[in-house]
């Protein structure tokens, strides 16, 4: 029984790793807009691809 | 998709707009104007058709395009710039401009594919439900200036007003404050509540003794960060809302948060038993829900617009007679500035040019401009029609006639605080009742047994939790805001509801608010209309956009346009032209040589001439809105009713015959004039609602209690204020009200259902038999049931007066 020790610690960090994860992707910015990508996802870009532009913002200083 | 061939009017490819003939043609398709066509030809060139494929019609109208191509020349001056950027570094720029147009998956589309057109372009992002795009540029390839030209030739022309250059945005970071602490109080809410499951199941022994320990104190660690961080807010609250002596909502909470959390780290670390820190991170979880809820913003509409939001920052100013474009905030008295056509006098003026044309639409709502004449003064916030003028600037812009009013003190203070909210009210007598109620059963134990006195009294502060009593005022008033924003009635906080279902007195402004523009009456006087002079005039009205002609085109209906030579527009005079050889008018007095012109009491004459002689003339009046009759009545029976009107009291017995003689009638009434009146009213201890539109209203909305701007198109312009009404939905105002107060009783009903929930927890807190498991039951099962019955309520009510129908906006 004493592995539930280490079963806790592991799922503990487990959880603090998405809490995190979710952090991060908050502060670049990926809930700040909910519509316009999915219609972005319907274009399809023939021609020259569509550079995707990473999210990175490097803020406004 | 429409073929245009094929339809029996032929439409613009580019905007949709019917064509008067298909003279503007390329590649088979036909155009409107000289403008849609150079959009097409633009994005042909660089192979950007796929723009027309993703939606039939996607463009706007270029046909009012505003000229001169130096107008953006501002941003190149260094400063202007400056405050206009993101971000730069060496090689690259971001720049974020806010583009009204952006309305369909096209306009993504386009935008989003700039850097085809353009190589200095890196990048460009859209943001569609705030209409704005982001673009990031190479500075040697292309500069701002450019960009914005690039825009504007491709038919997105920015708009960059005044106050985009003091505030770089700011909304949207307390929002994800509160998502923070919400997520980290469900993070360890949801950990905390697993390491109870023994303590659930306490009669079962599912794992061995040791386990429990380590359990709780596990609990212990995880509730640290949501007492730390989560609940950090409703301390900074609590704390301040004693210094000012009063008792809000969080105090109770922070009692709660308070006595929960020290008794458990007694009871964990003093006797090893369980404590209620599941149920502290419960609580946590579903208050801040609540505020998320509540917090229901409008992102594509701006609320605290003044009128900075609408001047231009630079104006043309002639230094020895030389043109000089400068940003807005270095205008100073005494400077003569060139005003051009569609352009926007920035400061209270007097005019040198010989006449002008001014649109005060955005003043006063009234769309018809007003000629002026050379030494008049100009009030600032006019639009000029027709040709360029030059003024000479007789006061700074923050110093006008207009703009004085934003001087006032009435726009320092802040209308939140002007009502105390329902659940502040309710949550004094709760927290002296829960107190006494605790302290009573401390006493009683007391003669008994002192420590199970003390768990009583901590008990009753424990389960008395105002969760449930806090969580129904959020739920209700976010789920209300949501119903009246399908409605297209955006309000800007939830605060607002409450105050909107206390309102008595209502203040109505005339022009554009209870008129329509577009609802013009047209009456025609003179010599029987033929139906060719019908076609002649439809074809000469077509080719303009004067409101005036607009009405006259809506007129004549549906009749076919004779072919005319020669035909233009004079600005803001009329339009001639040529049929079979003779010379035909339609416009003012002067233009069309009328002699001894007629005077109206209200509304405008345009006359009608062919070969000099006038066949006759269009009295237009604007009319009362849709509904405007029975929304009055309506309202008569509940509300003492008030009109504003700037203009002159004659027309008060038309208005006494169309809208009923109850009315508080008042005309010649000034921006300021306005706000003194509701200020008047507000001293009489009335709770007023002003409806406006302009901004001549600004000060009016702001001294009300609840101000609410109307407009036709809500992310376009309309002035401060506390809601925002589209005029579509006008008729809705009495139900709107009614919404309001009938929410305030949902959430009056929602007090007494989690005042049930305390008496029971209470009753069993007094005898000490209270345990975690009940709490950690009791707690989300009474905030959930709130919930579910302010937004099950709130709904039915909605659909019972039919406000559910409507779409998103």
């Amino acid at each position: 029984m004493e592995v539930i020790f280490i079963l806790i610690g592991l799922s503990l960090i487990l959880a603090v790793t998405f809490l995190f994860l979710f952090f991060k992707a908050m502060k670049g910015g990926q809930f700040d807009d909910d519509y316009t990508p999915s219609v972005r996802i319907l274009f399809d870009n023939h021609k020259k691809t569509t550079k995707n532009q990473p999210l990175k913002q490097k803020s406004n200083e | 998709m429409l073929n245009p061939a094929t339809t029996e009017k032929t439409h613009c490819y580019h905007c949709g707009e019917l064509c008067e003939n298909d003279s503007l043609k390329i590649d088979e398709k036909v155009f409107c104007c000289q403008g849609c066509k150079l959009v097409y030809e633009v994005l042909s060139e660089n192979d950007l058709c796929t723009y027309y494929d993703l939606e039939s019609f996607p463009g706007e109208s270029q046909k009012e395009k505003k000229g001169k191509a130096n107008r953006f020349d501002y941003l190149n001056d260094e400063e202007t710039a400056q405050k206009l950027l993101d971000f730069q570094n060496e090689s690259e720029c971001h720049v974020t401009f806010h583009i009204p147009l952006i309305h369909c998956a096209s306009c993504i589309w386009l935008l989003e594919n700039l850097y085809q057109i353009h190589p200095g372009i890196i990048s460009s992002r859209v943001d569609f439900i705030k209409k704005k795009v982001q673009i990031k540029f190479l500075k040697e390839k292309i500069n701002l200036q450019e960009v914005v030209s690039l825009l504007s030739t491709i038919g997105y022309e920015p708009k960059i007003a005044l106050s985009h250059l003091d505030k770089k945005e700011k909304t949207g970071k307390a929002d994800r404050r509160t998502v923070k602490r919400l997520a980290v109080a469900g993070f360890c809410f949801g950990n905390m509540m697993l390491f109870s499951i023994p303590e659930y199941f306490s009669e079962v022994e599912l794992i061995a003794e040791n386990f429990r320990s380590l359990f709780n104190y596990l609990n212990v660690l995880l509730a640290i960060p949501v007492v730390t961080y989560s609940a950090s807010d409703y301390y900074l609250s609590a704390w301040n809302s004693i210094k000012q002596r009063r008792i809000n909502m969080d105090i109770p909470i922070v009692l709660g948060i308070a006595s929960l959390f020290l008794y458990s780290l007694w009871e964990i670390f003093a006797f090893g038993n369980a404590g209620y820190m599941d149920s502290l991170g419960g609580l946590l979880f579903f208050l801040l829900l609540g505020k998320i809820y509540q917090q229901k913003t409008f992102s594509a509409l701006e609320f605290d617009r003044d009128y900075k939001s609408y001047f231009p920052i630079a104006v043309t100013k002639l230094v020895q007679n030389r043109e000089e474009v400068i940003p807005l905030t270095r205008l100073e008295v005494g400077d003569v500035i060139l005003v051009r056509d569609e352009e926007l006098i920035p400061a209270d003026s007097l005019l040198l040019s010989e006449s002008a044309q001014v649109d005060y639409s955005f003043v006063t709502g009234e769309e018809v401009p007003v000629p002026k004449r050379k030494g008049e003064l100009i009030y600032a916030g006019g639009r000029q029609k027709g040709e360029p003028v030059l003024l000479t600037v007789q006061k700074s812009p923050s110093q006008g006639y207009l703009t004085d009013l934003w001087n006032n003190e009435s726009f320092e203070k802040s209308k939140d605080k002007l009502l105390e909210p329902l659940s502040n009210q309710v949550s004094g007598v709760f927290t002296w009742t829960v107190i006494s109620i605790a302290l009573i059963a401390l006493l009683a134990w007391i003669p008994m047994d002192v420590s199970m006195g003390v768990k009583a009294f901590v008990s009753v502060l424990i389960v008395a939790c105002p969760c449930a009593l806090a969580m129904s005022t959020p739920f209700t008033l976010g789920n209300t805001l949501r119903i009246f924003g399908r409605g297209k009635f955006y309000l800007k906080n939830a605060s607002v509801v409450e105050r909107l279902a206390l309102v008595d007195t209502l203040i109505f402004d005339k022009t554009g608010t209870l008129t329509d523009p577009a609802k013009a009456s047209v009456s025609y006087q003179g010599e029987k209309l033929s139906e060719e002079s019908k076609s002649i005039l439809k074809s000469l009205v077509a080719r303009s956009t004067h409101p005036l002609s607009n009405r006259i085109n809506v007129w004549l209906g549906d009749v076919a346009s004779a072919t005319l030579e020669h035909v233009s527009e004079i600005k803001g005079q009329g339009i001639q032209g040529e049929y079979l050889g003779q010379p035909v008018k339609v416009g003012s007095e002067t233009f069309c040589g009328v002699k001894n012109g007629l005077s109206v009491e209200s509304g405008n004459l345009v006359y009608f001439s062919v070969s000099e002689v006038i066949l006759g003339y269009f009295h237009i009046q604007s009319g009362l809105r849709a509904k405007a009759k029975e929304v009055v009545s309506h309202l008569e029976n509940e509300y003492e009713l008030h009109l504003l009107s700037g203009d002159h009291s004659h027309e008060m017995k038309s208005l006494q015959n169309l809208l009923g003689s109850d009315i508080h009638y008042n005309f010649q009434q000034g921006p300021n004039d306005k706000l003194q009146y509701i200020k008047k009213l507000n001293q009489d201890s009335r709770q007023t609602l002003m409806v406006g539109d302009g901004l001549n209203d600004a000060g009016a909305l702001q001294e009300s209690e609840v101000g609410i701007a109307i407009s036709d198109r809500v992310s376009h312009f309309s002035p401060a204020s506390d809601a925002i009404l589209d005029a579509d939905s006008f008729e809705k105002i009495p139900e709107f009200l009614a919404f309001a107060k009938q929410s305030r009783n949902v959430i009056k009903a929602s007090f007494a259902l989690s005042f049930l929930y305390n008496i029971v927890g209470i009753s069993l807190a007094v005898q000490g038999i209270l345990s975690p498991v009940i709490c950690a039951v009791l707690m989300p099962l009474s905030s959930i049931s709130v919930v579910l019955f302010t937004t099950l309520s709130t709904n039915f009510l909605a659909w019972r007066k039919g406000l559910l129908t409507q779409s998103k906006p």
